[in-house]
């Protein structure tokens, strides 16, 4: 009977015990130790082809006395050496590439918020199996074909709008195509063609929020069911505000264009996690300093492995993301590991007098303060030979108390909540609303002023 | 009954900047809307600016709109002989029955020798210390007559 479903274009549908779909269930429920095996037949095969086919691997597997045809299971991995974004930019454009240039179907790239930007490649299987795997996130999120999917991730270079786009189309949605921006029409359309299904980064999402109040346009109003929200880090204390904004369930969704684009992990309705879809793309979790591996349920950096791709198979690429695994089996039926909402980024960590510090922790103190999820601004500096912390926050209607007690008496309690979580004193500052910079995609809410000193 | 007792107040965040208040005495000026009394607290960092208009609903939609954060308090007007020991009465009252006033401020009225003071106590105590108040023979000034003052 096996046979009959060996096959990955998810045409057989099974459903979970709320009924929703999902999508590829011979691959996302599969017994753990068949998954293991066809992970180590992908990976044998990934490694011994990108040890020919591309000069940097041959060099450094080579180096590091790791022969390409000896992998005997999944845990010898750890003696593969990593791959860096530097990597990427130092082989720029397409150094990394494993397949011939005539195969290649696509482009994409990263923001290059940090230096030059990195370009992937596609062949026409990997756009296929992007697609795939992307029709396994919407299904996460309860989608089905029945659903109008409004994708409001920016289109071009960036892998947010076309991944959604053509994970979409596979599943048989109704696709608007807006990309980022133009926020009123975004709120027309969505009430007009009553899209259930919105695609975005989170804050933009609150960005559509704070517009449709100011349009008086009522949750009601829209038809959203799930949010597919990423490409950013965000709080599940931003999650319950776009809950509340939207009328919708908020799902958190995670790729970078370095593995695949969106695609690679998204959590499902029980909101508890996000399956890695590690049939494809293999997760380590491993200390950011040392390399080392770290046990499951630990903090670390997340590093992928990608198995089954043709254009750009990376071998254990380091995320830069910190986040944990959970391989518990979760109640929706998929097997896959999980791994927690990505808690920050090696390089956005903000050391502050030794302690280590993410702005996400930062958000979720005031989530819990205040019941909203005020815009914020994290700052930095240095004060004679201490580091100094600051945070600005907005001041929304609903924490406003007319008397100067209650402003005061909620400034000290974030500065409690703030100790009591970071084991730091913050300077806390209550400003106007909308004085602290929004954001179209990716926020800005760190500002350090002690670099460069 | 059924006439609303209570004076609108319109309640401002301002951060402690340079020509904040300015800013907020223009908009509300080009909006035609006529500041019938203020008052100001604030701390080193911010303030808060508390506006008696002459149409709090429309100044509170007209900053809300200019994003300051801005919300309507109920607070109390009453009015009083200009006469020494008159005030101490009406806040002596409230004393006695454990109502803190939170704050208050006064202004003075074209009839001759009256005061107008405005008085702010928990919103869970409003009704009560309008009781307290009528025992003392201090009456409530009805909101149409404060904002037309």
């Amino acid at each position: 009977m096996r046979a009959a479903i060996w096959h990955s274009s998810g045409s057989i549908e099974r459903r979970t015990g709320d009924g929703e779909l999902i999508w590829d269930p011979y691959h996302e429920s599969m017994d753990i130790e068949n998954r293991r095996g066809l992970q180590l037949r992908r990976l044998r095969e990934t490694v011994a082809r990108v040890a020919v086919s591309v000069p940097l691997y041959s060099e450094r597997l080579r180096g590091a006395g790791v022969d390409p045809c000896g992998l005997q299971s999944i845990d010898d991995l750890r003696h593969v050496p990593f791959t860096t974004k530097d990597d990427l930019r130092d082989t720029y454009p397409d150094g990394l590439f494993a397949v011939p240039s005539e195969e290649v179907v696509r482009i994409h790239g990263s923001s290059g918020t940090r230096g030059k930007p990195t370009l992937v490649g596609y062949t026409r299987e990997d756009v296929d199996l992007w697609s795939d795997v992307m029709a396994r996130t919407l299904g996460c999120a309860g989608g089905t074909s029945h659903d109008v999917l409004q994708i409001a991730y920016g289109y071009g270079l960036f892998t947010g709008g076309l991944g959604l786009h053509y994970g979409g189309e596979r599943m048989g949605c109704t696709v608007v195509p807006m990309s980022a921006g133009n926020t009123r029409r975004q709120l027309t359309l969505m009430k007009d063609l009553g899209a259930t299904l919105l695609a975005c980064t989170p804050s933009y999402a609150l960005t559509l929020a704070e517009e449709a109040r100011e349009m008086g346009m009522a949750a009601e109003d829209l038809s959203l069911r799930s949010g597919l929200f990423g490409a950013e880090p965000w709080s599940d204390g931003m999650r319950e505000q776009i809950e509340a904004q939207l009328g919708l369930r908020a799902y958190d969704i995670y790729g970078l264009s370095e593995v695949i684009g969106p695609g690679v992990s998204a959590e499902c309705t029980a909101q508890s996690g996000l399956h890695v879809f590690d049939d494809h793309f293999i997760p380590e979790i491993v200390d950011p300093a040392t390399g080392d591996p770290m046990p499951d349920g630990e903090d670390g950096e997340l590093v992928f492995t990608c198995v089954s791709k043709r254009c750009l198979p990376l071998l254990r690429y380091r995320t830069g993301d910190i986040s944990r695994l959970d391989r518990e089996l979760c109640p929706c039926g998929r097997t896959h590991a999980r791994m927690t909402r990505i808690t920050g980024r090696t390089d956005d960590m903000l050391i502050i007098r030794g302690i280590n510090v993410f702005p996400s922790q930062i958000e979720d103190v005031l989530m819990r303060v205040a019941g909203v999820a005020p815009h914020y601004r994290i700052i930095v500096s240095r004060e004679g030979h201490r580091d100094a912390l600051e945070v600005e926050v907005e001041l929304a209607p609903e924490m406003f108390s007319d008397t100067i007690r209650g402003l005061e008496s909620l400034e000290a309690k974030i500065v409690e909540e703030l100790r009591a979580t970071l084991s730091l004193t913050a300077k806390v500052r209550l400003v106007e609303p909308h004085t602290v910079e929004r954001s179209m995609g990716k926020a800005k809410r760190v500002m350090d002023k002690r670099q460069g000193e | 009954m059924g006439e609303p007792m209570f004076t609108k107040q319109v309640s401002v965040f301002l951060e402690n900047r340079m020509g904040r208040l300015a800013e907020v005495c223009t908009l509300l000026g080009t909006s035609n809307i006529n500041l019938r009394a203020f008052s100001t607290a604030d701390t080193s960092e911010f303030g808060i600016l508390r506006m008696i208009v002459n149409d709090p609903d429309r100044a509170a939609a007209i900053l809300g709109k200019s994003d300051y954060a801005v919300q309507e308090v109920d607070v109390l007007a009453i009015q009083v002989d200009d006469r020494p020991g008159n005030l101490a009465k009406a806040l002596e009252v409230l004393a006695v029955d454990g109502i803190n006033v939170e704050y208050l401020y006064a202004f003075v009225t074209p009839l001759e020798g009256q005061a107008v003071v405005i008085l702010r106590v928990a919103d869970d105590l409003k009704e009560r210390a309008v009781d307290l108040l009528a025992s003392e023979g201090l009456t409530l000034l009805p909101p149409d007559r404060v904002y037309a003052i």
